[in-house]
Order: structure tokens, then sequence, then C-alpha cells
């Protein structure tokens, strides 16, 4: 039985204890940066897209509980979706996914979204300056 | 799995001889301390016995204890009393910038009220240099307040050399003393302090429950209003059980913790060297000998205080840190950055507080999970790739 005074959901907890997807892609096609030491989480998301599908995604991730498994969610959800699918994924969803956050954590799961944001954003800076040259 | 419980600063288990003190006054002998038949005189007098045990184990005398209902609540009465009792004398207090929240966040409130502070700064193991204090004080100043030892990284202040010197300014000093009361030896006289907070729940005691010492001739206003009790300076029915349990855990404490100190030290000092053997780049924070001696607080780089703890928990080991990624505002430990670590090293932090019930066993515990767990979570930070 779930224990209702325990910080996180069982999912989390459960992606915080066992994190998809950690660690760096070789030669990533877009990699994201967010967050600051001030806050206390940092988040770095790698992703290799593939005729516009996101094939892979992993992470690296300074933070909480709550930080590691947005972010460990976060490329599950990614991985197979067209970019521009990708783009539509919001803090909220991730969140839900992971059977919803503390009121203080939801910050994470906006980190989780920027970092997706800002990787997707790094491949298409990529791809356009490509097609100039 | 056992659950070894390392976090004594936090709070502790009110021991069993305690409880048995505190039980016939809930039942038997339930009456109000001010009334005057029988029932009302045995609760006086457990009362007053307790106040005499709290006075005898910091060298005061019975009529300078007020109870209260924690250490926040002393704090709270000692600052906002001496400020209010004195306005007309000066506005200007001397505090540092470590004090439990208790005290920093009463005079942030007394600053908004037209009172001047200063937060003295502290060296990198948490010390205040008494010579700051004795620069930074006017003929307006009116309070000193610097703690006695810090509750997260233990650094035992300089007290005793402070109080000297307010005593030669002529301004009154107030310690407070929620981490060493019962732990270490409390003398009013020889720290020269004219107020000092205590709670009984940091030594084994019950919750809801504290003193404050006032040095007799010590101007304050009243805290509560509403009755006779505490000689009007707090009013409200004394909480009779729990002070009961106050006064039983200071007997108590009075004649076990010169033993304990050092068995705990020992255990402090066994897991210091061990974590410093078994894991790379961590250091220790606070002082490495003036500090209390069930205290552990160290940074470990790269990784985060919470999924340390969390993953600590899973392994049934409760401990605390200065990371505040839980609290609304995102910003580490005050006292961590007062000491001059970087953020990152301040939301690194990993506090262990030993206690009664831990053994050599609890430290073993403790070695063998941790750099484990500490892997774990720097094969996934992106702070040790950049520091390569």
């Amino acid at each position: 039985m779930p224990d209702p005074w325990s910080l996180y959901s069982e999912k989390v907890m459960e992606h915080f204890k066992n994190p998809r997807n950690v660690g760096e892609i070789e030669n990533p096609d877009g990699v994201g940066y967010v967050g600051n030491p001030v806050c206390g989480d940092i988040m770095e998301l790698y992703i290799k897209v593939d005729n516009g599908i996101i094939a892979d995604a992993k992470f690296k991730t300074f933070g909480c509980g709550a930080a590691i498994a947005t972010s460990s969610m976060v490329t599950e959800m990614v991985k197979g979706k067209r970019i521009e699918e990708a783009l539509k994924i919001s803090n909220k969803a991730v969140a839900e996914a992971l059977d919803g956050l503390p009121p203080v954590k939801m910050h994470c799961s906006v980190l989780a979204e920027e970092a997706l944001k800002s990787a997707i954003k790094d491949y298409l800076e990529h791809q356009k300056l490509k097609k100039q040259t | 799995m056992r659950r070894i419980y390392l976090d004594h600063a936090a709070t502790t288990p009110t021991r069993p001889e305690v409880v048995k003190a505190m039980l016939p006054h809930f039942t038997d002998a339930f009456g109000n301390a001010s009334s005057i038949y029988s029932y009302g005189q045995e609760a006086r007098g457990a009362v007053e016995e307790a106040r005499a045990k709290v006075a005898e184990l910091i060298g005061a005398r019975s009529e300078e204890i007020i109870f209260t209902s924690g250490g926040t609540e002393a704090d709270n009465y000692a600052l906002e009393g001496v400020a209010y009792a004195n306005e007309r004398k000066g506005d200007h207090i001397i505090t540092t910038s470590i004090e439990h929240h208790a005290v920093i966040e009463v005079c942030k409130f007394l600053e908004k009220r037209g009172f001047r502070i200063n937060y003295l700064p502290v060296d990198k193991y948490g010390l205040v240099d008494p010579d700051d204090v004795k620069k930074a004080i006017t003929d307006k100043t009116i309070l000193i307040s610097v703690m006695h030892a810090n509750n997260e990284v233990g650094t035992i202040e300089p007290v005793e050399e402070i109080g000297k010197i307010a005593r030669e300014a002529g301004v009154c000093f107030h310690t407070d003393a929620v981490q060493t009361l019962g732990h270490i030896p409390v003398n009013v006289d020889k720290l020269k302090v004219d107020l000092l907070a205590i709670s009984a729940h940091k030594f084994y005691g019950p919750k809801g429950v504290g003193a404050l010492y006032v040095r007799k001739g010590t101007r304050l206003v009243s805290f509560m209003h509403g009755g006779e009790q505490e000689k009007r300076r707090r009013a409200g029915t004394e909480n009779v059980p729990a002070i009961v349990g106050l006064g039983k855990a200071v007997e108590l404490a009075g004649q076990e913790m010169g033993k304990e100190a050092e068995r705990l030290a020992y255990l402090r000092d066994k897991l210091i060297k061990g974590l410093g053997e078994k894991i790379d780049h961590i250091r220790l924070n606070g002082h490495p000998t003036r500090r209390l001696p069930n205290n552990v607080n160290v940074s470990v780089d790269f990784v985060e205080g919470e999924s340390l703890l969390l993953n600590l928990d899973l392994e049934g080991i409760c401990a605390s840190t200065g990371s505040a990624c839980s609290s609304a505002i995102l910003e580490p430990s005050h006292v961590l950055l007062a000491l001059g670590l970087p953020p990152e090293q301040a939301h690194g932090s990993l506090r262990f507080t030993m206690g009664r019930e831990n053994t050599e066993a609890d430290v073993e515990r403790v070695l063998k999970v941790l750099p484990g767990i500490v892997a774990k979570l720097r094969a996934m930070s992106p702070l040790l790739k950049t520091k390569k």
C-alpha cells in the first residue's frame, strides 16, 4: 500500500531508484543544458535525431529525487516522437506521467521541459546552419 | 531492516524514564499548578522541582528559569523581550550570520520595526571572532546574541570570550544553547550570559517544552499576557507533564553526559575518518576540533544532498542535508554559505548527528553503503564531467 505521507509517489521513487537513459550520447544532434548550482538542479539532456524522429535521448542530472525522476521520465517520453510532438511535451505531462509531484517540486518538471526544449532548439539551429552551408 | 537514526540534532526519542516521570501528571496528578488545593499544590511542587533541576544544571537560581513551549519560543522571547524593554536606550542588536532561524527571523522582524541588526560573519570553520563583536558595539547596542554551538555544522562558538566583552560593555548577552544543553557543560556564569535558551526534545525530553534562563536584573517585556504564571512573564497554564519531563531529562543528562559525550566523540571521529578514506572529493564542514561530540557534517562534491538522503533512507539510514531542494526558496543552508561554501557544495552537504542508541555498527553501516550511493549519483552528475 502506498504511504500517504511519503514525499514522492511510488513512480517517482521507481525512476529515482532505477533511472532510465542515464549518460551521454556521442556525437549528439542536440544538447540541452539548464539549471544552475544556486538552486541545486542542473540537467543535461542529449538527443539523437533520425529523419525528424528522436531516436535516442540520454541525461545527466545533479539534483534532488524529483530532478532525477523527471529527467528519467522526459527521456522516456520523447523517444520515438517526432520533433514537433516532442516540443508539445509540457512539464505538467511529465509530472502526471510520474503520478504527480509535491508542489515544491514542480519546478523540477519545469526544468525537465526546459532541458528538452533547449536540446531541440540546439538541434534545430544545427539543422539551419547545415542548410545555409 | 533495522532503521538507523542519525538525526539527533533534529530531535531525539523521549527516554522511557522521562515518559514514566511524566505519565502521572496527565491523570492522577492532573491539577492546575495555580490552584490552592492539594491537586494544585502537587502540580506546583512538580513544576518547581523541575525548575530547580534546570537551574542546578546550568548554575542558575530557580527564579531565573522561565518555562516555554520550546527553544524557538525561548529565543523569540529573549530577543523581543530585550528589544522592546530597551527601546528608549538603543536600537542596535549584534548577532551572527549562522544563527538558527529562531534567532535570525526574529532579528529580521525587529529590523522591520526599526531596529538595526549586525549579522557578523564567521570564518571557514563557522567561528565568530570575538573582536568583531567588540568592534560592532556602539552606545546604542542593547543586545548581543551568539549561539553556543551551531546546529548544522556543530561548531562551538567562543561564547565565554564574547560574554566577557558584553559584560565589560554593559550589553545584555543571549545565547541559544539548544544544541549544547544536555550534551556538553553549560554554565551561565562561566559563559557570562544573561539569557540562555534550551529545548527538551534535543536531549531525550518531550517536544513542546523548553526554558529561558533570565539573569536576575535583566529587563524583558512580558511575552504572553493573561495570567500570573512564570512571574507574569509567560502567562498560560503550565504544561506540567512536559515540564516534569524536561526536569527528568535534565537530571539524566547531568548524570550521564560526560561519559556519553566521550563515547559519541569516538563514533564521530571514526565516521569522519572513514568517510574521508572511502570517498574522494569529500570535505568536513565546521571546525575539526571545536565541535559538538555527535556532529558530522560533510560536503560530497558533484552530488546533491536530497538524493543522498533518499538513497540513505532506502537503506534505512536517517540523516539530514543543508540542501534546500525541498524548500520553496531553493537556497541552500545560510550556515554553509556563511562558511564560504559555493552553492553546489552546500547542496551536497550531509549531516549525521549521533545519539544514545547509536553504536559502532551504525557507523560501519554508513561507511559500507554511502560510497556506493555516491558513486551511483556521481555517474549521473553533469558536474563531475565538467571538472575532469
